[in-house]
């Protein structure tokens, strides 16, 4: 984990980048983005892009579960983990993205 | 697992030197160029040229240097597939599904995955090819029909697959299959259990890409053959995988519109029609100029996307669906006006452009058709527009 972001920094980003993607709505934290129907396949990669880079590392193949991923509250909970080293990344992440 | 032969005499470069547009640039005039129109003929790409790739490094440059690569950017690596897109995209072709495999095992791979697999495919010691479309479904993930399911400790994949970019030649397939809990990712070698290929001639381009029909009846991958997480994510396996077969077709695009440039100057200078060289003509300056600024556009776009995947920023899929967008279709376009320029030497058998106007058609059907990517971009724009 590279982030030295607040966890404070980090929620207003990750709100930030969920409403620009979806500007005409209004998404409160704990909202499931999932099931109110915004997120199809392009926006889960975007996003998982988004976080890896926010987060400064690469989100393990074992919290790639959507439950970590349907809310601000569960994204900022992820980022959480990681850093406390709840949640270690696996060795030799890629510099690439896509 | 096949071998890639002993290196050839002319594969005398070094894979430790830097891979950037340069060497690429090289390699492909002194390696391609002068028998890219033989090999189109016999639809395969040679085997001495296939170890020349590997020996230039060109295979999967962008992977960690200690996993055989270079560790290059990806704007770089756009560059390096442009620049073999000018040469031969059936061999583009062939870097753009290796690329994809190469990059899922870096980016999805457990330890296992990445210390079996990635050497091999950094130096081009095990070729990969994608395998997703189906002969009923085409490239819709949503409704393919390949299974996988264990059997005892191993992963069983039934399914066939269709239009496999180097299947008759690689050694490792990535097969999206569905599971109990949706769509996934495997890596299933060619030398499994079950596994058939049966070549697919005659296609209108990219004829030496080495296309087959992947068969898997009961094909016995292994127990460690699941690549990355199943349900969620691995529709992200997918969608990154897809992202950078993107990329790669744009890059290559770009490519064929350079060559379509190059060839064009170079004939309309020689070629005399009424007096003076075919070049004199103002219709056929219009036409070269419309060429040069559709070639600079494209890059451009194609530039953006790599500096944005470089960056980690998410905006790097749209702006690959965009660059692809742009330059399949300006390859198509300028491809169609190469061959008007030529006339009926663009329709020789062996024309260089006649090989481009075929190409150029495949690059707006792969990897999301044009169509495809006008309801993508489309959905972006309303997606962010605030009512």
């Amino acid at each position: 984990m590279s982030s030295e972001l607040t966890l404070t920094e980090i929620r207003t980003q990750v709100r930030e980048f969920i409403a620009g993607r979806y500007p005409q709505q209004e998404i409160a934290d704990h909202d499931d983005i999932f099931a109110l129907g915004y997120v199809n396949s392009l926006f889960a990669m975007e996003l998982v892009v988004f976080l890896e880079k926010v987060f400064g590392a690469t989100i393990p193949n074992q919290e790639l579960q959507i439950d970590n991923f349907r809310s601000v509250d569960r994204m900022v909970s992820l980022f959480e983990r990681m850093r406390s080293g709840g949640s270690p990344a696996e060795a030799a992440p890629v510099a690439v993205s896509g | 697992m096949r071998p890639v032969p002993a290196i050839a005499a002319t594969a005398t470069a070094d894979p430790s030197a830097p891979v950037d547009r340069a060497s690429a640039a090289r390699f492909v005039d002194r390696e391609v160029v002068p028998r890219v129109a033989e090999y189109e003929r016999a639809g395969r790409v040679p085997e001495d040229l296939l170890a020349s790739v590997s020996a230039a490094g060109l295979w999967a440059p962008f992977l960690p240097v200690e996993a055989g690569g270079q560790g290059i950017d990806l704007l770089t690596l756009g560059a390096v597939h442009e620049e073999v897109g000018r040469g031969c995209s059936s061999l583009r072709s062939l870097l753009t599904v290796h690329t994809m495999v190469a990059w899922a095992v870096q980016r999805w791979g457990d330890t296992g995955q990445r210390t079996r697999w990635l050497t091999g495919l950094a130096s081009g010691s095990v070729l990969g090819a994608f395998c997703l479309t189906e002969p009923e479904v085409g490239s819709d993930a949503t409704q393919i029909s390949t299974s996988a399911r264990r059997r005892g400790s191993d992963w069983v994949l039934t399914g066939i697959k269709r239009w496999i970019t180097n299947g008759q030649r690689a050694d490792l397939f990535l097969v999206l299959a569905r599971t109990e809990r949706g769509v996934a990712a495997f890596l299933v070698p060619r030398d499994a259990p079950g596994v058939e290929v049966v070549p697919i001639d005659g296609m209108l381009g990219t004829r030496s890409s080495m296309l087959a029909e992947v068969r898997l009846r009961d094909a016995v991958a292994g127990p460690d053959a699941l690549l990355g997480p199943d349900g969620f994510a691995a529709g992200m396996v997918m969608t990154g995988v897809l992202d950078l077969g993107r990329y790669s077709v744009a890059a290559g695009s770009v490519g064929i519109v350079q060559a379509c440039v190059d060839a064009c100057a170079e004939y309309t200078t020689s070629r005399r029609v009424g007096g003076g060289p075919l070049r004199d003509l103002q219709l056929i300056r219009a036409r070269l100029t419309d060429m040069v600024t559709d070639l600079y556009a494209a890059r451009a776009l194609c530039d953006r996307a790599g500096r944005l995947k470089d960056a980690g920023a998410a905006d790097s899929l749209m702006a690959t669906f965009i660059a692809k967008y742009f330059a399949s279709q300006a390859a198509a376009r300028h491809a169609s006006a190469a061959v008007q320029i030529h006339g009926a030497a663009g329709c020789a058998e062996d024309a260089p452009v006649a090989r481009f106007y075929r190409d150029a058609k495949v690059m707006e059907i792969i990897e999301g058709s044009t169509e495809i990517q006008q309801i993508t971009i489309a959905d972006e724009v309303f997606r962010r527009v605030v009512r």
